[in-house]
């Protein structure tokens, strides 16, 4: 398909501006201007919507195919939501004009909003106050571990590194490194938890704390969880949740209980906001009690008058890690999607996620090596190594997009070799479970028969498979 | 019926589901987890209907006021929206689509990702762009990180006429980490010069520079960034994407990585985000770059396609050795800005830039009539600039909104010593008559 840039026409133009002129301005010297106009596309409005209209239809997505994604928590976003979202009063509001003074009265329903949404969210974790400022989950980290940092230092700890298990997100290590901290990897044992043992030996009182996944990215939740927390309070450390699978436990377990200290929650994941293709998303962090003076700012507050305001006297805060509040429209719709599920709502929604997974997880276990002997959370994983010979899981993978499905998750867990994460969600119907595990049963049975059908799939995407080596190689980054 | 709203299946199928997997009740799924682990406390509103949730946010949303007329800008910009960014933006295929792991299946994102990365370089005069960060906050400090990989140096030098907001966020992020960080206060309106040369040394790694600066002055930044080069400095400047339509770019100054903030590129604002960073380089340092790149390749037939590239620099493979942190990043706001620049095209968007630029000039010549108003600086701007006021700029302003009028911000909030400063934005929005009311008013108070 031709790029915007091929369809471009001179003199051909879109959305008319205003062409009066209201000033004299003799503009300025040449020396401040670009010596010609940027070269954007000249199309009519109607080959901007046309072209875009079908770019859209090269997407598979949510809203047109099941999206298995492991650890994405492709669930359907609630209309209602983007409708609250929308409504001009919330989409209109400057966030600068809170800081003028009697500012604050402008934008007493948006501060309203944050207000309710981090309330509700520490009732949810268990934690004791919320910031909603990061701005995607490995902005929550990071700025979870900058809070972290500055506890240590109030505290005149000597600390050097975070442990965090080989089965992570990326996003921990890279978070850990650039809140200054070392990292210490330690390896899954043979049920998928963190090791306990090369644990306990990795930890001491440099460590400033752990990083862990629970459920874990195994779709397990570990049974030591307690344990592990009470061995890295005893040397001063901090427990961080990390809650991009919190879809497994909603409404029925509040990390806070448990004894962590930090945690961050994926709105775009278990709250149903939309992933937009690759954001945005939103990372909220909650913290304990004793971490409450460390919370960035600016920060909500209630007046005794009940009227909302901002806060900015924290003199140990880490300070700003956002420009303003986070990303408002998103908090929005997590808070819409919050109301409609309600106490109740919010177990159900955990509840079958759970049960979604489990019940593809025993459809397949025949076929594929599950990970797990037992009940599996909101995801299963399975390893593609019982394919035919010479078939792997990308083969399954590309398989699946020609009969209408996204891929699950492949090769991620690191520590699982060939790995399939399927996390079918809460908002599919039991006969489209069904018909995507018979499907992935056929490829199964392809694999063995007939391998070469499965090594040339995808036959009815807009594109086969794509040349990636040649990509990096070639490096053509931009249209010229 | 199901208590949870959005879940699809009935209680039949859950039956027959929980019996498959040798379950009775969705209780035994969690079985393994131990009993004290669980909670039953969860002091949580009742579930609302649609209607009742939609009733509730209307009646909060109606707090907010909704009819002032912004001349309050500071970096973030009311500017107008063509209606086919929302419309085209909320097709389900782009929305509820992920990040594009299976390029196959993705390509509609991934070629959009191609366009914008492309329109950014085009807007910024770079030559290659990555497919988005947060805002232009950590934008900017992205850039920073990545000027101290590409110098293999740990000190940097900013300018006081980058944004306040920005800096104080570079502040807090830099804490943690063996950086050298400092700011060189401002000359008049611009970068100083002689302070600059003074301490730019061959332990400078990167300079961060802003064009128009926060009080909207605009600059010809040519020679604070030869001299960063001549010390083997890497410059980054932070850039306001609608004044590019006719402002001179950061790569027509030598700049080797421009930021910014991608709001006013038909993002509402929103009370603070989404917003949508950018970072646009020279090629040379692509591989230095954070965050995803898209780059073009083909298929086994020939055919032209998109994938995610480079991606050695990223943390799902270099984990604590990455280039940065980041994961999802802003791809719904990069596509609204493509489809505003393609909406408004290479005439159209030039057109904002000089509408903005006009009213902004009318209202620098009626406000600075004003009896005791006088400019702070005297410099050429783009569509924001700063005024000394004879009284207390924050009292003037909460004055102006009881009228209907958001005037400014006060520079004083992040200044000190400017506490009388008011810091003025036009956007192509702005009529004649709300500018006469805003000098009338103005005049009022004063």
């Amino acid at each position: 398909m031709k790029l915007i840039y091929e369809i471009s026409s001179k003199g051909r133009g879109g959305v008319r501006i205003p062409e009066d002129r209201i000033s004299e301005r003799d503009i300025i010297s040449k020396n401040l201007l670009r010596a010609a106009p940027a070269e954007l596309p000249e199309v009519s409005e109607s080959e901007v919507v046309r072209h875009y209209t079908k770019l859209s239809r090269r997407n598979y997505s949510v809203d047109t195919h099941f999206y298995p994604l492991g650890s994405c928590t492709m669930k359907h976003n609630p209309r209602a939501c983007e409708a609250a979202a929308s409504l001009p009063e919330l989409c209109e509001t400057h966030p600068l004009w809170p800081q003028l003074r009697h500012g604050g009265l402008l934008t007493q329903g948006s501060l309203q909003i944050l207000y309710s949404l981090e309330r509700m969210l520490s009732e949810i974790t268990g934690l004791a106050e919320f910031t909603l400022q990061p701005m995607a989950g490995s902005h929550g980290e990071l700025t979870a571990v900058m809070m972290m940092a500055a506890y240590h230092r109030d505290r005149g700890n000597k600390k050097t590194h975070i442990i965090i298990p080989d089965s992570a997100h990326g996003t921990n290590p890279a978070s850990a490194a650039l809140g200054g901290y070392g990292v210490v990897t330690i390896p899954s044992d043979a049920s998928g938890d963190m090791d306990i043992d090369k644990f306990k030996a990795a930890l001491n009182d440099e460590t400033a704390g752990v990083m862990l996944t629970l459920p874990s990215t195994l779709g397990v939740f570990n049974p030591k969880v307690k344990e592990i927390i009470k061995a890295v309070h005893a040397v001063d450390g901090l427990m961080y949740y990390d809650g991009a699978n919190f879809n497994a436990i909603m409404g029925r377990i509040k990390p806070g209980d448990l004894g962590f200290d930090l945690c961050h929650l994926n709105l775009h994941k278990s709250f149903s906001t939309p992933h937009g293709g690759g954001g945005p998303g939103t990372g909220p962090v909650g913290v304990c009690e004793k971490l409450r003076p460390y919370l960035p700012i600016s920060r909500v507050a209630k007046t005794k008058d009940g009227t909302y305001t901002l806060d900015y006297d924290f003199p140990k805060s880490i300070g700003y890690i956002a420009p303003f509040y986070g990303n408002f429209a998103i908090l929005v719709r997590a808070y819409a999607y919050l109301l409609m599920l309600g106490r109740d709502g919010l177990r159900a929604t955990s509840d079958r996620a759970v049960l979604n997974a489990n019940y593809v997880q025993e459809k397949l276990r025949p076929y594929f090596a599950a990970v797990t002997k037992g009940r599996c959370m909101h995801e299963c994983v399975f390893s593609g190594k019982t394919l035919g010979e010479g078939v792997h899981t990308l083969d399954l993978a590309k398989a699946l997009l020609d009969r209408g499905y996204h891929a699950p998750t492949i090769y991620f867990p690191l520590n699982v070799p060939e790995a399939i994460m399927i996390e079918p969600t809460e908002t599919e119907t039991r006969e489209t479970l069904d018909a995507f595990c018979k499907d992935m049963i056929e490829i199964f049975e392809l694999s063995k028969t007939d391998p070469d059908a499965v090594h040339a799939a995808p036959v009815t995407t807009p594109v086969g498979r794509l040349d990636e080596v040649a990509a990096a190689k070639n490096m053509e980054l931009v249209y010229i | 019926m199901s208590v949870s709203p959005f879940a699809c299946t009935s209680p039949d199928d859950e039956k027959a589901m929980l019996a498959s997997i040798g379950a009775k009740t969705f209780d035994d799924l969690f079985a393994h987890i131990p009993a004290e682990f669980q909670s039953d406390e969860f002091n949580l509103p009742e579930g609302l209907s649609e209607m009742e949730m939609m009733q509730q946010i209307r009646a909060i949303a109606r707090k907010n006021s909704s009819d002032l007329t912004n001349f309050c800008g500071a970096g973030f910009y009311d500017h107008f929206i063509p209606a086919a960014v929302n419309s085209l933006t909320s097709r389900g295929e782009f929305f509820t689509a992920y990040t594009p792991y299976q390029p196959e299946a993705a390509q509609g994102t991934l070629q959009a990702m191609f366009e914008y990365q492309t329109a950014m370089t085009r807007l910024t005069g770079m030559e290659v762009s990555n497919a988005s960060l947060y805002d232009g906050g950590t934008a900017l400090f992205e850039g920073m990180m990545m000027a101290l990989r590409i110098s293999k140096r740990n000190r940097v030098l900013v300018d006081e006429g980058v944004s306040p907001i920005y800096r104080t966020m570079l502040r807090s992020y830099t804490r943690n980490l063996k950086i050298e960080y400092r700011e060189v206060p401002m000359g008049e309106g611009i970068a100083d010069r002689a302070a600059f040369a003074k301490q730019l040394d061959n332990t400078v790694g990167a300079v961060l520079l802003q064009n128009p600066n926060f009080f909207g002055c605009l600059d010809d930044l040519t020679d604070v960034i030869a001299l960063a080069h001549s010390a083997g400095a890497i410059a980054v400047v932070s850039a306001y994407p609608i004044s590019l339509g006719i402002v001179k770019t950061p790569g027509e100054m030598d700049a080797d990585i421009v930021t910014g903030d991608g709001q006013s590129l038909g993002l509402p604002l929103s009370f603070g985000g989404p917003y949508l960073g950018f970072l646009t380089a020279k090629k040379k340092y692509v591989r230095n770059i954070p965050g995803r790149i898209v780059g073009a390749t083909t298929d086994g037939q020939g055919r032209r396609g998109y994938v995610l590239t480079l991606q050695a620099r990223e943390q799902h493979i270099r984990r604590e050795k990455a280039a940065s942190n980041i994961c999802t990043n802003m791809q719904l706001c990069a596509l609204r800005s493509v489809i505003y620049l393609s909406l408004l095209g290479k005439q159209g968007f030039a057109d904002v830039a000089r509408q903005c630029m006009d009213r902004a000039g009318y209202a620098w010549a009626r406000l600075k009539a004003i009896k005791g108003v006088e400019p702070l600086y005297d410099r050429p701007f783009f569509n924001e600039f700063a005024l000394k006021l004879p009284k207390d700029a924050g009292e003037v302003v909460s004055d102006l909104i009881s009228e209907g009028i958001a005037a400014g911000f006060p520079a004083g909030r992040y200044y000190t010593g400017m506490e009388n400063v008011l810091l003025c934005a036009f956007t192509e929005k702005r009529t004649k008559k709300e500018i006469d009311i805003l000098a009338a008013k103005l005049e009022s108070v004063l």
